[in-house]
């Protein structure tokens, strides 16, 4: 057990003030736009809940959008999880064990997790495209009309194939430290039981495998949920509103037509679901540290 | 075991073909890319590097990201350092409740930020220097790095800390000397991934600069001009982008998992 020290805090106190700069300093001007309007020249004036009951409003403007953004990011957010994850597994057990494969295996892996953002929209706007692009040229070749700057559901596609593009290597190498953690003796138990590749998996292999894909799929989810650049530089959020996701659609509210407060508003309770997510999280994963922990 | 070397080659390929076809692209004149689809460049050519090299338009906004970069990374590890050691050693007042306050800010979305950081660097006379997009990546990293770090300090037994005391060494003289030694590896890693995130973020970084400090990343958006699109100049800056994590990448294959999930595998 940790001995308790309050003296301890001097030594978190530089970690506490740049977060309070850095942190809690901006989300009070959020919470000071959120209930104010403006009618420009920094004129402002007190409008108490009014965005907020706007923006929970499906049948407002400012709601109507809200909701299909939010509709459109967690259906985005269900698709890559769906797939990401099942791959990330099957790629972890196909890993090979050690030696010189292994550190091939991993550096290629974790090249494209190392790429600058807008850098994956530009490899995926041009690796995509028809005319110039290989995927692009490829898939035309099938004979299949693939365009993602006029289709929506071609869009759709490219950043979806783009997303598991850039993170299934995550969920593999979460998966692959998961699975090493796990002793031989196990597989020996199971090989003297006669047990097939199945069983092994269901049985020993998935169980073991929980607390990395706790930590997995939350940090999938939160950073799907977010996502900004890469559909941005692809498509721009289109055609039409299309891919438009949350912080797109924020950011164009925020920064493109300077709406305050009802940029504010949504920051809020964009903010506070990501809060709850990852409150979830701190809770699931804290839990199975303590059931793994021996008791005293 | 020939369908799990098939399963991988195939993942390992997919990975590398989208990167390969940029490398392609990045040596090709714009001619032959606009001409149509061809695996390899057949007048390989370096004009497309030369010209990023010898134009300070382009070559600063390398300059201006490796900047803020490396303040955010020295900013973020010195006031990580500290306190991941409180965390990894000992229990105090409110410890459960910041350790999660901290997680949720890695959690937080940046297009939160945007528009306050914006007013905040303004205000304070910062926008558009390097240290403004530092301080708004420590947001992250800050959070990251005491997470990492925890983690690696937590292996450290703490018999080590009690002895150097009985040994009668004074607290900053152990850790500098007895402790940071210990967790080199876990400093590395740490580091690491600091640059890694404060290097691929793009929307803070583009939306705190407009001319003197903007990054790389906002720069590369300027092909597109009325001549149309510069293919070529577009895919030589984006492989230029690789190469700082394309370089390192070999000394931390082992952390990569580690670095992502926060320390907690």
């Amino acid at each position: 057990m940790k001995p308790r020290d309050d003296r301890a805090w001097l030594l978190v106190l530089p970690v506490f003030a740049v977060v309070l700069f850095s942190a809690v300093l901006p989300l009070m001007t959020v919470v000071n736009y959120s209930v104010q309007d403006s009618f420009g020249n920094n004129q402002f004036f007190w409008n108490g809940m009014g965005w907020f009951r706007e923006l929970l409003d499906p049948t407002s403007e400012l709601g109507g959008r809200f909701l299909a953004a939010l509709g459109r990011n967690l259906v985005f957010s269900a698709v890559i999880l769906a797939i990401e994850v099942p791959l990330g597994i099957l790629v972890a057990l196909c890993m090979p064990r050690g030696g010189w494969q292994l550190a091939v295996t991993m550096v290629v892996m974790a090249l494209p997790l190392l790429v600058p953002w807008n850098v994956v929209g530009t490899i995926w706007q041009v690796f995509a495209r028809a005319d110039i692009g290989l995927f692009g040229a490829a898939v035309n070749g099938l004979g299949i009309d693939y365009n993602y700057a006029g289709n929506a559901t071609a869009a759709w596609f490219t950043v979806i194939v783009m997303d598991v593009w850039h993170w299934t290597s995550l969920v593999a190498l979460l998966c692959y430290a998961g699975l090493r953690a796990i002793p031989d003796a196990y597989y020996q138990a199971a090989r003297i039981d006669g047990a097939g590749r199945w069983a092994v998996f269901r049985n020993i292999e998935l169980p073991k495998l929980k607390r990395v894909l706790v930590i997995g799929v939350l940090l999938r989810f939160i950073d799907s949920f977010m996502i900004y650049t890469e559909p941005f530089v692809v498509t721009g959020g289109g055609p039409g509103n299309s891919t438009t996701f949350l912080s797109i659609d924020l950011v164009k509210l925020a920064l493109g037509q300077f709406d305050l407060g009802k940029a504010a508003a949504m920051s809020l309770v964009y903010n506070l679901m990501t809060l709850l997510v990852c409150w979830v999280f701190f809770t699931a994963m804290t839990q199975l540290d303590a059931a793994r922990e021996p008791t005293p | 075991m020939n369908a799990r070397r098939a399963i991988l080659l195939t993942y390992l390929l997919a990975l590398s073909l989208p990167i390969y076809w940029l490398v392609n692209m990045s040596f090709k004149t714009n001619t032959e890319i606009t001409a149509g689809v061809s695996l390899w460049p057949h007048a390989p050519t370096l004009a497309n590097y030369v010209r990023i090299f010898t134009d300070p338009s382009w070559y600063s906004g390398y300059i201006n990201s490796l900047t803020y970069v490396v303040i955010n990374t020295a900013l973020s590890l010195a006031c990580a350092l500290p306190a991941a050691y409180a965390f990894s050693r000992y229990r105090f007042l409110g410890d459960k409740h910041l350790f999660f306050w901290l997680l949720s800010n890695r959690m937080a979305p940046p297009a939160v930020f945007a528009l306050p950081f914006f007013n905040l660097y303004s205000a304070v006379g910062l926008f558009d220097t390097p240290w403004a997009i530092a301080l708004a990546h420590c947001l992250f990293n800050v959070p990251l790095a005491v997470w990492i770090l925890e983690g690696f300090m937590s292996a450290v037994p703490r018999e080590i800390d009690e002895t150097a005391q009985i040994d009668g060494y004074s607290f900053p003289r152990f850790f500098g000397r007895i402790f940071l030694p210990l967790i080199a590896n876990g400093i590395g890693v740490a580091a690491f991934f600091c640059f890694m995130f404060s290097w691929v973020e793009l929307l803070l970084a583009r939306t705190l600069t407009t001319v003197n400090a903007k990054p790389i990343a906002a720069i590369m958006t300027r092909t597109i001009s009325a001549a149309g699109m510069d293919w070529g100049l577009l895919a030589a800056a984006g492989v230029l982008t690789l190469l700082p994590g394309a370089l390192v990448i070999w000394f931390v294959r082992n952390h990569i998992a580690k670095g992502f999930a926060l320390g907690r595998v």
